[in-house]
């Protein structure tokens, strides 16, 4: 059986791991190569970096970063934040990204979607969406760190997205995001359901029935950044909770 | 014999990660872009990523088509990832009809998937079955069966040939997920990306290659 991904993700800034909330009282949390070892080692079925480094100069190091980490992990790596040409894509995925994840850049100029897929293949890009509950519903895509509100409706980027090419869709709610009482599943729904492409689920994960509801909305992936950053719950934990409710997941017999 | 693995570069190819994952398992690999080089190797892989008809035509034009086939016939050893594992069969039908290797005989379809809560591409982590052959077990030896390996793809391989298939997958329906006969290797799943199991697998085909 196909398993449910069980994803976490790096915030990296100039070449670290941070935590903090909302980009504010950053924190060094590590070296990311050691950090994705770590996971590997604890079960983690794939590994997003999110490059959060705002200047411009620090931004050659992700690419020394994704090469260093592709050298020791042998899982699939997707590398999101600040990727805004075909180039850019080019220069991820040759340095050993398997994924390549586009979001404020795909709704400026969707027509990257379609170049980009065109030249790597469908399967390396996923096209991330900030997405936020505006009315009953109904969500709005939100771009620049949810800055920027751009009255897009998340559902129909979504579609729109998959038939310029995307392989995938990170779809995280900013409602949730950071509050730890679960995903947004209603969004998870009919994101899902409307689109043919693996959706992985982010944003509000709290505990580990919050990953097996995304799973029953439609969730192909799931995926955790501080819970797992902060110790609260190990993957361990959540694939063997997913496991004790027959949802399939890679390993399970080991943990 | 020499004791490199040459992994092809023709254009279609998820090469870094190969390299990368072959040199964990402590092998010499190189990138060859010529046909002529390959024979020098002794043994090969042959990745690739994107779509069946340009992947078959560039092969082609190059002439790794027959260099391949040549290399098979000297009784080297080549292993076939995702694409490249495809292009081992007879035809492949993406986005049109379009000769492949025919090292194996079979063909290379789209999933049709009744079950429409399945997604496409097959993207991820899924079981396979092991077959009960002296091959699959070379290609498998320290794994056991129903292990998990990383799958990324659209098209789907079926086989004539069933005593060469090494596994099966199931996504709606059972799907030939390797092969694995003489000298003839390969997986629709990715090793390089599938930890340490998929290590395990290349560090078979390492072993008996060189």
């Amino acid at each position: 059986m196909l398993g449910v991904r069980v994803i976490p993700c790096l915030d990296v800034n100039k070449g670290r791991v941070v935590k903090g909330t909302n980009f504010i009282n950053l924190q060094d949390a590590g070296d990311p190569v050691e950090v994705a070892k770590r996971y590997n080692a604890e079960g983690a079925d794939e590994v997003v970096f999110l490059d959060i480094t705002a200047s411009h100069e620090g931004r050659d190091t992700i690419a020394d970063l994704v090469k260093k980490t592709s050298e020791q992990v042998f899982i699939p790596l997707t590398v999101g934040g600040g990727i805004r040409t075909v180039e850019d894509i080019r220069n991820i995925l040759n340095a050993g990204a398997d994924k390549v994840s586009l979001n404020s850049a795909a709704v400026k100029d969707p027509e990257i979607i379609r170049q980009a897929s065109q030249r790597f293949g469908a399967q390396c890009i996923v096209v991330a969406i900030d997405a936020k509950k505006t009315a009953q519903s109904k969500w709005t895509v939100f771009v620049h760190g949810g800055r920027i509100d751009t009255q897009t409706d998340a559902v129909e980027w979504a579609k729109k997205a998959v038939s310029l090419g995307a392989g995938e869709i990170l779809l995280t709610s900013m409602d949730k995001d950071g509050t730890k009482d679960g995903y947004d599943i209603e969004l998870l729904k009919e994101v899902s359901k409307s689109v043919s492409v693996p959706v992985i689920a982010s944003g509000g994960a709290g505990t580990v029935d919050h990953f097996a509801q995304a799973c029953y909305a439609g969730a192909s992936a799931v995926l955790a950044a501080s819970l797992f950053h902060y110790g609260q719950l190990t993957i361990k934990e959540v694939k063997k909770y997913l496991r004790s409710k027959q949802i399939s997941v890679r390993g399970a017999g080991n943990v | 014999m020499s004791k490199k693995i040459a992994v092809i570069d023709y254009g279609f190819g998820n090469i870094e990660s190969v390299l990368k994952a072959l040199n964990f398992c402590k092998a010499q690999a190189e990138t060859v872009n010529k046909p002529e080089a390959l024979s020098g190797y002794g043994a090969a892989i042959l990745p690739g990523v994107g779509s069946f008809g340009p992947a078959a035509e560039f092969l082609k034009i190059s002439g790794f088509d027959e260099a391949v086939k040549n290399y098979v016939k000297s009784g080297k050893m080549l292993y076939g990832i995702c694409l490249g594992f495809q292009l081992f069969f007879t035809k492949g039908f993406e986005n049109g009809e379009h000769e492949g290797l025919d090292l194996i005989k079979g063909e290379v379809k789209k999933f049709d998937l009744k079950d429409k809560s399945l997604k496409i591409p097959h993207m991820g982590w899924n079981t396979v079955k092991t077959a009960e052959n002296i091959y699959a077990r070379k290609m498998f030896k320290g794994i056991e069966d129903g292990e998990s390996f990383y799958f990324v793809h659209s098209y789907y391989a079926l086989t004539q040939d069933v005593s060469k298939s090494s596994s099966v997958c199931d996504y709606g329906g059972d799907f030939c997920s390797s092969i694995a006969f003489e000298n003839v290797w390969g997986s629709q799943f990715h090793p390089e990306k599938s930890g340490d199991k998929g290590l395990a697998v290349l560090t078979n085909f390492i072993k008996e290659a060189l």
